[in-house]
């Protein structure tokens, strides 16, 4: 279902076209970057720690390299000192030295999996052959493994450097250094306004509540790969499956010392991203075997390295106190919110402070956010990185407001819902915004709609935040002489996007969706392009996309005019015919017209290279979600009966595959609700490696998910576009657990949702079984 | 040094013979033997589904099966499900549906559907959730997946038909499948 404030004025844009890439990943010929293969290539693969925290005494290769088939090994020796510098690559700020690293453990190992050395040789088999040969001394130290346990005044401290930095204000660059001693929490931001006190006392309703959510795993599926090939002159080829082929030449090259000009980054077609796939783990390992061995080297990560290795995002603890007026007007709250950020500082702690009040319009509010350092694989974004926890908590306690205050949740949503020019928590006015189109369009949706009944069920809803948008984006669009485009981008294609880009040319050029063919190209091809990620593609891509086309246009304009020796403002364009007033000229279609290209001065490129502003500055999305649940009264096992979601995504370039992007991303909120997390032992080992344990949602434990498309454009995109990608995962866990309540009156604190956490619930809500629960509710 | 096997065995149609050692999965003989690598690898422990192949009639995570126990037996991959220049019907609808974001599960999902159809030409909605349920997508929540299956099956496709081009649109396909799902 689409619900748009805008009537389509569209031929293309709006409609549903096969993907260009579709026969190729149907039949099996696409290739993902595990897929390619070159002459004399070898294989390489890690050796990774099996403690959590430990010192390296020593490292001996000699087995190893000895062993038959090996042909180069290397170790955190091998890399060179990075100093730290904080980097902004795309939407990530990256401190180099702690990427460096993480990409190779030097002296310490600090998470169970931590890379320790690598080897090339000349089969996978032989290169896990050689790892067994690899010996480690470690000095075992002790973990650290929860934010709470790493925020106490005695814990172990990992990285005896950091100190904490208090960030007052994000978007106000004064920021303070905390005391000059160690510590694990390297970073502190807070928001505020209003006078807190006088907002409780005016409270009738006031709910304080502590949560807890496990980290979980992006969960693509297919892992992580790299194959460079280090060339005798110095130049490095890298293909890999990577959400930002600039970004693996930004950060290799910091890596590794080498000039980003020396590098090339070719972007294979990508298995799944959700932001796990914007920094680098291999590449600049495969790097340097490759420079070591003078032959390609392809590395490719088992799942266990996945899931042990490369960024899950933050497990987190969370306290909440808010408090709401008779009427429902909240009228103070105050937040705070712990991140862990993995085994280096970076977690998506701001973000999460940003986002977590961000639906609502709060008098008196203050959020605290702490970045901490604990013993696990440095976190990298998924998803909305930081919403989705921080809205969990705020979000479970606001559908408990409204129930104290006899609001319907949606009501009370839109009664503080925040609207154009109300401050977000961070500071800033919103621009035009759908949060309040979102939230209509859910409560007259046919599932809100509907009646649902029976022992043990229950609906829950909640909304969500995310930025969206911004940053650099190249595009060229070529007119072939035959009148077929080319679009030409460097953004790699997740989940449809060059056909949305192909079909904004072919909306401006009034050409065939057939007849433009999109590309998407290696780093030495096309302009500065930044990550596939923050909802960016369909709305700062496409806007450069639109921008290359209108250029593109408004050549051939040029080229008609001269051919019909007119004055170029007297050529006009409409339905992809090209026409002049007067005597006897006869209109031209883009077809015709291409033909002549050559005798009117050559070619037709039209280009356009843009920064679409910072992150947020542009496209603010909202979601809401609404799940029907019933709870097995033997297992306490959650069964999703309905599950829908709301989205203003300003402008459906392919309705199709925006419905994509909301469905996918409620069933991976869903999965986090219910079933997903990472279990480490008591030493820091993780057990459950492997997605047998680590367990995603199959299609038996979903329904259809339906959704509801809100269309409320953005003012500062030609098209209207507010990107889609993320914001549908942040509405869904609260969703459930405020559904759970609805069931069987126990209120969920602690993620996931799973049997064992939801029985432990019941239990201390005083052993009440559902049965007759749900009788006494009757 | 390990010792390679010759093995003989009909993959798509074709007789094949091929060197591999016992040690590989049938899953690295197909991609790295035969350059066949639209079979995925996701886990290699038979979790994730997107290696998934037909091995005489059944569908069977190539990842947990040796290449030497191909031997004799009759494989079918997803580079063998289209008829030439052909679309298998599952391809098209999938295609149609949007079923594939990343695209990396679409083969294995193809396979243990035809695998499905192959044997159950006509399966409930439940059964093709069931009949799916290895597979394993993080990007589309299985939605567009199960309505494509759904969709090819309503189009009588049985054992080893091949696609005639649809003429319903997708929202009228939706709608229909969305009317089954009430009765
Ligand atoms: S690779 Fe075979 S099931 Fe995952
Ligand atoms: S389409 Fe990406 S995993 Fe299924």
């Amino acid at each position: 279902m689409t619900q748009s404030t805008i009537k389509s004025e569209f031929t293309v844009i709006g409609t549903r076209p096969i993907r260009h890439d579709g026969i190729d990943k149907v039949t099996g010929r696409a290739r993902y970057g595990a897929d390619i293969a070159l002459p004399g290539m070898l294989h390489g693969a890690v050796l990774r720690s099996p403690h959590a925290h430990a010192r390296i005494r020593s490292i001996d290769m000699a087995k190893a390299r000895r062993h038959p088939g090996v042909k180069a090994v290397v170790t955190g020796a091998d890399f060179p000192e990075v100093k730290g510098v904080m980097a902004q690559v795309g939407e990530l700020i990256v401190n180099t030295h702690y990427l460096s690293l993480n990409v190779m453990a030097r002296g310490k190992v600090l998470y169970d999996g931590h890379a320790v050395a690598a080897v090339a040789a000349t089969s996978r088999h032989v290169a896990l052959e050689a790892l067994e040969l690899i010996e480690v001394d470690y000095e075992v130290l002790t973990p650290v493994m929860t934010a709470e346990e790493a925020m106490k005044p005695d814990a172990p401290v990992l990285l005896e450097e950091l100190r904490t930095k208090l960030m007052a204000h994000r978007t106000d660059p004064g920021s303070a250094e905390g005391p000059d001693r160690p510590t694990n929490v390297p970073g502190h931001i807070r928001f505020e306004r209003g006078d807190l006190a006088a907002g409780f006392r005016a409270a009738a309703h006031i709910v304080e509540r502590e949560f807890v959510t496990a980290a979980v795993h992006q969960g693509y599926i297919e892992p992580q790969n790299a194959l460079a090939i280090y060339g005798a002159d110095g130049h490095v080829t890298i293909h890999c499956s990577t959400q930002g082929s600039f970004n693996v030449r930004t950060l290799t090259s910091s890596v590794l010392g080498i000039p980003e000009g020396s590098i090339r980054v070719v972007p294979a077609e990508i298995g799944g991203g959700f932001g796990g796939k914007t920094t680098v783990y291999l590449e600049p390992v495969a790097t340097i075997l490759s420079k070591l061995s003078g032959r390609p080297v392809k590395m490719v990560m088992s799942r266990a390295d996945v899931l042990r290795a490369t960024g899950p995002t933050s497990g987190t603890k969370m306290k909440v106190r808010m408090g709401a007026a008779r009427d429902g007007t909240i009228t103070a709250a105050e937040v705070w919110l712990a991140y862990e950020a993995g085994a280096f500082p970076g977690s998506p702690f701001a973000p999460g402070a940003m986002c977590t009040m961000a639906p609502y319009n709060v008098a008196n509010l203050r959020i605290d956010s702490f970045d901490v350092v604990v013993n696990r694989p440095k976190v990298a974004a998924y998803r909305a990185p930081g919403s989705p926890a921080s809205a969990f908590a705020c979000e479970t306690v606001i559908d408990e407001l409204a129930t104290l205050c006899g609001i319907d949740p949606l009501d009370f949503r839109i009664l503080n819902g925040v609207r154009e020019g109300m401050p977000q928590p961070a500071g800033p006015p919103y621009k035009r915004i759908g949060f309040i189109e979102t939230c209509t369009a859910m409560r007259e949706s046919a599932h809100y709609q509907a009646r649902l009944e029976g022992p043990n069920r229950g609906r829950g809803v909640a909304a969500g935040f995310w930025f969206n948008g911004g940053l650099q984006s190249s595009a060229t669009v070529n007119i072939h002489g035959d009148g077929s485009v080319s679009v030409v981008t460097g953004s790699v294609d997740i989940g449809g996007s060059r056909t949305t880009q192909a079909m904004i040319a072919a909306e401006v050029l009034g050409a065939d969706i057939n007849d433009v063919r999109p590309v998407v190209t290696d780093t030495d091809s096309i302009g500065h392009t930044d990550v596939t990620g923050g909802s960016r593609v369909a709305l700062a891509t496409g806007m450069a996309v639109y921008e290359a086309a209108h250029d593109a246009l408004a050549q051939l304009k040029a080229r008609a005019a001269k051919l019909w020796e007119k004055p170029i403002a007297e050529v006009r364009f409409a339905a992809g015919t090209f026409s002049a007033a007067g005597n006897g000229v006869p209109p031209m279609t883009l077809k015709q017209l291409a033909t002549r290209l050559a005798r009117t001065g050559g070619p037709i490129v039209g280009r356009a290279t843009l920064n679409a502003g910072a992150v947020g500055a542009v496209g603010n999305a909202f979601a809401v979600a609404c799940v029907d649940v019933e709870i097995d009264p033997e297992t306490a096992k959650v069964r999703i009966l309905r599950c829908s979601i709301a989205q203003d995504v300003g402008r459906a370039l392919h309705p199709g595959y925006v419905e994509g992007q909301m469905q996918g991303a409620l069933a991976q909120g869903i999965g986090w609700a219910l079933s997903e997390e990472y279990f480490y032992d008591r030493n820091g080992l993780l057990r459950n490696a492997g997605l047998l344990d680590y367990r995603m949602p199959t299609c038996l434990d979903l329904p259809m998910i339906e959704t509801v498309i809100v269309e409320v454009p953005n003012p500062h995109h030609p098209l209207g576009v507010r990107g889609v990608g993320e914001v549908g995962i942040v509405p869904p866990m609260a969703a459930v657990a405020n559904a759970i309540y609805q069931a069987i009156g126990v209120r969920m604190t602690e993620l996931p949702m799973s049997p064992p956490h939801l029985l432990k619930a019941i239990g201390q809500r005083g052993g009440v079984t559902l049965d007759s629960h749900a009788a006494a509710a009757d | 040094m390990v010792h390679k096997v010759i093995v003989e065995t009909t993959i798509n149609g074709d007789p094949v013979e091929l060197l591999c050692e016992p040690r590989q999965s049938l899953l690295e003989v197909l991609r790295d033997e035969l350059d066949l690598t639209g079979s995925k690898e996701g886990c290699l422990t038979g979790d994730c589904g997107a290696c998934t192949v037909i091995v005489d009639g059944r569908a069977v995570c190539s990842c947990l099966m040796l290449g030497a126990e191909a031997a004799g037996k009759h494989i079918t991959t997803v580079e063998g499900l289209a008829n030439g220049a052909t679309l298998h019907v599952l391809q098209q609808k999938f295609l149609e549906h949007a079923s594939l974001q990343c695209g990396i599960c679409t083969p294995g999902f193809l396979m243990s559907a035809k695998a499905l159809l192959d044997h159950n030409p006509n399966p409930t909605e439940g059964e093709i959730r069931y009949a799916l349920a290895g597979n394993l997508c993080r990007c589309t929540g299985y939605d567009k997946i199960v309505k494509a299956v759904v969709d090819a099956a309503r189009h009588g496709v049985g054992a080893s038909q091949h696609g005639k081009v649809p003429t319903e649109s997708t929202a009228e396909v939706t709608r229909d499948i969305l009317e089954r799902e009430k009765r």
